[in-house]
C-alpha cells in the first residue's frame, strides 16, 4: 500500500511485493505512555490512512479527542465504543502498514493492569515489542510487568521507546537515566536486541524522521529500526516437529496427516516417530494441492503420508526419530494467570498444547514472581495477572519440548472446565520425570530382556562400612561364588573407580558426595545391563546411600552393612591408613575426623566380629537365592 | 512463528489453513459463511487447499437478502457446483413476508432483518457450533479488535469487553450447547493481500469486480448500479452507462461502484496501490452511525 511505487513495470513491483518480509510487533507499556498515539502516528506518517478514514478521524477528534484541535491518533486504534468513551484501550487492536522494505502487523495492547491478558494475547504472536515509557514518569510497575511478560513469552527483540521526550525538554540526561534503569533490571532477560529511542509520538520526533531536537542521539529512528531489525528465528535449525491436526482420509487408498510444521525441516524418506506411542516410520510424501513437495519447513501447512500403517491421531506429534520430544505426565512450567477466580492447586483444568487437549492439575506452586522486584514469593494460590513457577500433572503422558527449545511444542493454555474460559497461559520449563519412557521401549530390548538372557534378576549389592571393615574381602568371595554358578557380575570398589572414573575427586565432604553419586549412576547402568553389581565403598553418609537406593527400582538395591567396630578395623589397618590418619597425615578420614553414619535398616547386616568372611559371603548368596535373584 | 524463507502470502495462507483444520477437527457441526465476494472467494480457495485431497468437511451457507446482484447468485451456484460443496441458502421468511427492502425501511432495519436476523435463524435452525466468516481486521475498527476465534452467546451476541485471551495459535474451541464460535481465518490479511493472492493463484471472482459498461445512477456522491427494475428511480433520475467496477460487493442498493478502467486482475491491483479511499467507503451501511459495526456485531451480525 505504499503511496508511490517507483518501479519500471508492474510485474517488477509485484515481485518486490512478494519479496517483502513480515514483521509482527506490539506496543506495550503503562497507561497513557502513548501507545495508540504512536501507532496512529506511524499510520499517518507512512501515508496509509485513506481519505475517508482521515475524515472520520477528524470528526472523532472533535467529539472525543484529548489533544485540543489536533488529530487524536489514539482514536484510530481504539475501536470499541467503551474505549472511545473512556479514552482508554481495553483490548488489543491489530493494524497493518507497509513500507518499501517490509510489511507490518502491529498489535496495540492495553496498558491497564486489569487488561494484562489482552496484552499477552497481542505479545504471543509478535516478533518484537516496542515498550513505551513516558519520559516524565520513567520506569513504572507496568513497564516492568510488560517487559517480564514479553520475556516469558519468548520475544527476543525489544525497542525501549522513551516517549514524550519533548515534555522533558529533549533532555539527554533524562533519556540516559531511563535507559540505564531499564537496562539494569532487564539485564537477565536475554533480549537479543534492546534498542532505546528518544521520541515524541505526538509530534513525530524520531518516529520516521530524525528529530532536530535530539542532536545527541545518533541511533536509528523507530521506523528505520523496524524496517531493518533481523528477527528470523532459528526454527528451521531445530528438530522436526509437526502436531497432527487432522487425519486426511478421502478414500481407502489415502491416509495422510494434516498439520503445520512448527519446527525444523522434513523430507520424504526421513525417519519420524509418533512421539506419544514411540512408533516409528518414514515420510512417504509431502502432499499439497499445489503438488508434492521435496521438503517442508517450519511454518508450512502440509499433509504427510508415511511408509507404514502406524497409529496416528489428532493430538499426536510427529517428530524427528533421532531428536525426540520429551514424553511425560508431569512438567515444570511458568504460568501467567488470566482470570478473576484464582488458580487453585489440585483443581482439575484442561490444558491445550499443540493440537492436544488433556485434563491437568497444578500440583504445586513453587513460587510466584513479583513483577516489580522479580523476587520469588511463596504462594498458595495465584490471582489475576500473577506469574508463577508451577508443577503440572497431566492425566496422560504427552509429548512436549521445553519452551526455550521449541516454543510451539512447549506452550499451552489453561481452560476452566466449567466456564470454558481461557484462564491461563504457560510455558514448559522441563519435564519432571519420564513417566513411561514409551518412546524408548518400542526398541524392546530392556533391562528385563537383558537379564532374562542371563537367567538372573539384576541387583546392586551395596557394601558399606568403615575402612578395613572387610567389605572388599566379603564382596570378592561373593563374586567368586556367583561366578562359579555362571552368574553375570561386576565389581565397583575404591581401587577401580578412584584410579579412573573418579580420579579428579579428593576426600572433602563435597567430593565424597560426588564420588558416591557417580558410583550410584554407574551401578544403575550395570543394572540396566542385567548384571549383579557389587559395590564396595565406605559411603559414610546416609543421604548418599538413600540417593543411590532411590535411583534403583524396588528390590534392586540391597544394602549390606559390614558392621565392624572401629577398634577392630583400626587394629587390622591393612593399608596403614589409620596410623597415618591418627598422625594427621590424612584429613577427613572416616571414623577419625569424619563421621560414619551407620545404616538404620540395612537389608543384610554382617557381624564381622562373629563370622569368617567366607561364611558372610554364603549368607549373602543365600539371601539372593531365597529372594529369586538367581533365577 | 515461521521462517523468513516463506513469503508474506505463504505465511498468511498457512495460518488460514491451520485455522480451518482446527475448526474441522474440534467442532461437531461447522459451516462456512459464503458471501460471494472476493474475501469469500479466497476463503473457499483456502478451504479446498486445507483439506486436499479430501473435500472440505463442512457445507457453505449463503444468507440471501434477495437483494444480491444477479451475477453474484449465478457465480455462487457455479462455484458450489464446481468445487463440490453442499450449499445452504437461507432467507428470512418473515422479512420476505413483510416485504422488507432497503428503500422503504432504510438500510439499518433492512440489514437487521435480512442479514442479522436471517443469519441467527439459520445458525439456530441447523445447530452450527462454528461459522467461518471472511472478515479482515484491516476493514474496520471493531473488526481490528476481534479474536480469530470469537465467542458468541446462545443469542449469537458478541461481548467485546470479555473476549477470551487468545495466545499463540492455541485456539480455545470449547462452547456449551447453543453457544458458538465465529471463526475468521482471514483476520490478518489486508485488502491488498487478498488481491495479490487472487492474482497469484488465479482465483475466480464475480465479474462485477472488473470494470465494464454498466447502468448507474448517482446518489449522494455515490454511484449505485441499476441491476434490475426493483431499484426505484427518484424524480429526474435517468440511469447512465458508465465504465464502473466494485471494490467490495454487498447488496446492490447498498454497495456503491467506482469509475474505473481496471478490467484485469493486474489493473485492479495497480488501482489498489493508488487508492485514496478505503473499500468500506463504498459500504453505505457503515456510515449509518458511529461504531455501527460494533453495534451490529453485538446483535449477531458477522
Amino acid at each position: 500500500m505504499s503511496a508511490q511505487p517507483e518501479f519500471s513495470s508492474f510485474s517488477d513491483y509485484l515481485a518486490a511485493q512478494e519479496g517483502k518480509s513480515l514483521l509482527r510487533f506490539l506496543t506495550c507499556g503503562s497507561v497513557d505512555d502513548g501507545k495508540s498515539t504512536l501507532i496512529g502516528r506511524l499510520l499517518y506518517d507512512t501515508k496509509l490512512l485513506f481519505e475517508d478514514q482521515l475524515a472520520s478521524l477528524s470528526a472523532d477528534s472533535r467529539k472525543h479527542g484529548t489533544v485540543g484541535d489536533d488529530l487524536d491518533f489514539a482514536l484510530l486504534v481504539d475501536g470499541l465504543a467503551a474505549e472511545r468513551e473512556q479514552g482508554i484501550t481495553i483490548d488489543v487492536a491489530y493494524r497493518f502498514f507497509a513500507t518499501d522494505k517490509r510489511k507490518f502487523i502491529v498489535a496495540d495492547t492495553p496498558g491497564h493492569e486489569q487488561y494484562t491478558r489482552n496484552m499477552a494475547t497481542g505479545a504471543s504472536n509478535s516478533d518484537l515489542a516496542v515498550i513505551l515509557v513516558d519520559a516524565r514518569q520513567g520506569i513504572l510497575t507496568q513497564t516492568r510487568r510488560h517487559s517480564y511478560i514479553v520475556k516469558l513469552l519468548g520475544l527476543r527483540h525489544v525497542v525501549l521507546a522513551v516517549n514524550k521526550i519533548d515534555l522533558v525538554g529533549f533532555s539527554q540526561a533524562r533519556f540516559d537515566e531511563i535507559v540505564k534503569t531499564y537496562a539494569d533490571f532487564a539485564a537477565d532477560f536475554g533480549f537479543e536486541t534492546l534498542v532505546p529511542i528518544p521520541l515524541s509520538a505526538r509530534f513525530g520526533d524520531n518516529v520516521i524522521e530524525r528529530s532536530a531536537h535530539t542532536p545527541w542521539y545518533s541511533g536509528p529512528t523507530l521506523l528505520e529500526h523496524l524496517e531493518n531489525v533481523e528477527v528470523a528465528s532459528n526454527a528451521l535449525a531445530r528438530p522436526f516437529r509437526m502436531p497432527v491436526q487432522w487425519v486426511n482420509r478421502p478414500n481407502l487408498d489415502f491416509r495422510g496427516f494434516s498439520g503445520t510444521v512448527v519446527s525444523g525441516l522434513v523430507r520424504p524418506g526421513d525417519a519420524v516417530v509418533v512421539a506419544g506411542s514411540g512408533a516409528t516410520s518414514r515420510i512417504r510424501s509431502i502432499v499439497t494441492k499445489d503438488g508434492e513437495l521435496e521438503e517442508a519447513g517450519a511454518g508450512e501447512a502440509v499433509t504427510l503420508t508415511l511408509t507404514d500403517e502406524v497409529d496416528v491421531s489428532r493430538g499426536d506429534v510427529l517428530a524427528a526419530a533421532a531428536d525426540r520430544p520429551e514424553v511425560s505426565d508431569q512438567f515444570a512450567a511458568h504460568l501467567i494467570w488470566m482470570h478473576d477466580e484464582p488458580l487453585l492447586p489440585g483443581r482439575p483444568y484442561l490444558i491445550k498444547m499443540g493440537t492436544r487437549s488433556v485434563g491437568a492439575q497444578v500440583t504445586e506452586i513453587k513460587h510466584k514472581v513479583d513483577v516489580n522486584t522479580f523476587q520469588r514469593l511463596a504462594a498458595k494460590t495465584l490471582s489475576l495477572n500473577e506469574v508463577a513457577v508451577v508443577n503440572v500433572a497431566i492425566h496422560e503422558a504427552i509429548a512436549f519440548d521445553p519452551f526455550a527449545e521449541v516454543p510451539e511444542t512447549g506452550a499451552f493454555i489453561v481452560i476452566d472446565r466449567m466456564s470454558n474460559l481461557t484462564v491461563g497461559a504457560g510455558m514448559v520449563d522441563f519435564g519432571l520425570r519420564r513417566a513411561t519412557n514409551v518412546h524408548w521401549q518400542q526398541i524392546n530390548v530392556s533391562k528385563d530382556s537383558r537379564a532374562a538372557m542371563k537367567g538372573q534378576r539384576p541387583v546392586v549389592l551395596w557394601f558399606t562400612g568403615l575402612s578395613g571393615a572387610g567389605k572388599s574381602t566379603v564382596a570378592n568371595f561373593v563374586e567368586k561364588k556367583l561366578n562359579v554358578e555362571g552368574r553375570h557380575t561386576t565389581m565397583l570398589d575404591g581401587d577401580n573407580v578412584r584410579h579412573g572414573l573418579n580420579r579428579d575427586l579428593g576426600f572433602t565432604e563435597a567430593d565424597r558426595v560426588e564420588n558416591i553419586r557417580r558410583v550410584a549412576e554407574v551401578s544403575k547402568l550395570f543394572l540396566d545391563a542385567g548384571l549383579i553389581t557389587l559395590v564396595s565403598f565406605i559411603s559414610p553418609f546416609r543421604a548418599e546411600r538413600r540417593m543411590a537406593r532411590e535411583l534403583m527400582g524396588e528390590g534392586e538395591f540391597v544394602e549390606i552393612f559390614v558392621d565392624t567396630p572401629l577398634a577392630v578395623a583400626e587394629s587390622r589397618d591393612v593399608k596403614g591408613l589409620y596410623k597415618r590418619a591418627r598422625a594427621g597425615q590424612i584429613k577427613n578420614f572416616t571414623g577419625i575426623d569424619s563421621p560414619y553414619e551407620a545404616p538404620e535398616h540395612p537389608e543384610i547386616r554382617l557381624d564381622s566380629g562373629v563370622s569368617a568372611p567366607e561364611d558372610m559371603a554364603d549368607q549373602i548368596v543365600t539371601y539372593l537365592r531365597e529372594r529369586g535373584y538367581l533365577g | 512463528m515461521s521462517s523468513e524463507r516463506m513469503t508474506h502470502l505463504k505465511r498468511l495462507e498457512a495460518e488460514s489453513i491451520f485455522i480451518m483444520r482446527e475448526v474441522a477437527s474440534e467442532f461437531h457441526n461447522p459451516v462456512m459463511l459464503y458471501s460471494i465476494g472476493k474475501d469469500s472467494a479466497v476463503m473457499l480457495h483456502l478451504a479446498v487447499k486445507a483439506f486436499y485431497p479430501s473435500k472440505p468437511p463442512f457445507p457453505l451457507m449463503h444468507i440471501d437478502t434477495t437483494w444480491k446482484f444477479r451475477e453474484m447468485i449465478a457465480f455462487r451456484d457455479r462455484m458450489a457446483r464446481e468445487l463440490g460443496f453442499e450449499l445452504i441458502v437461507h432467507s428470512n421468511p418473515d422479512g420476505i413476508a413483510q416485504g422488507v427492502n432497503p428503500f422503504d425501511h432504510g438500510s439499518s432495519l433492512y440489514t437487521h432483518v435480512m442479514k442479522t436476523e436471517a443469519l441467527k435463524q439459520a445458525l439456530t435452525l441447523h445447530g452450527f457450533d462454528a461459522a467461518f466468516g471472511g472478515a479482515r481486521r484491516d476493514e474496520e475498527k471493531s473488526r481490528a479488535k476481534e479474536r480469530v476465534f470469537s465467542f458468541r452467546t446462545v443469542n449469537h451476541g458478541w461481548d467485546p469487553k470479555t473476549q477470551r485471551p487468545e495466545l499463540w495459535n492455541l485456539y480455545n474451541t470449547r462452547v456449551k450447547s447453543g453457544e458458538s464460535i465465529r471463526v475468521f481465518p482471514l483476520s490478518n490479511w489486508t485488502e491488498l493481500d487478498i488481491w495479490q493472492y487472487i492474482l497469484a493463484e488465479r482465483i475466480p471472482i464475480v465479474p462485477l469486480y472488473f470494470a465494464a459498461d454498466r447502468p448507474v445512477v448517482e446518489r449522494g456522491g455515490q454511484l449505485i448500479m441499476v441491476d434490475d427494475d426493483r431499484l426505484p428511480l427518484q424524480p429526474g433520475e435517468v440511469p447512465q452507462v458508465k465504465h464502473i467496477r466494485f471494490r467490495t460487493l454487498g447488496c446492490y442498493p447498498l454497495t456503491a461502484a467506482v469509475e474505473s478502467d481496471a478490467d484485469t486482475l493486474e489493473a485492479i491491483v495497480g488501482e489498489m496501490l493508488t487508492a485514496r479511499t478505503s473499500e468500506r467507503a463504498g459500504r453505505l451501511i457503515d456510515h449509518d452511525e458511529a461504531a455501527s459495526m460494533e453495534k451490529k456485531k453485538r446483535e449477531g451480525y458477522f
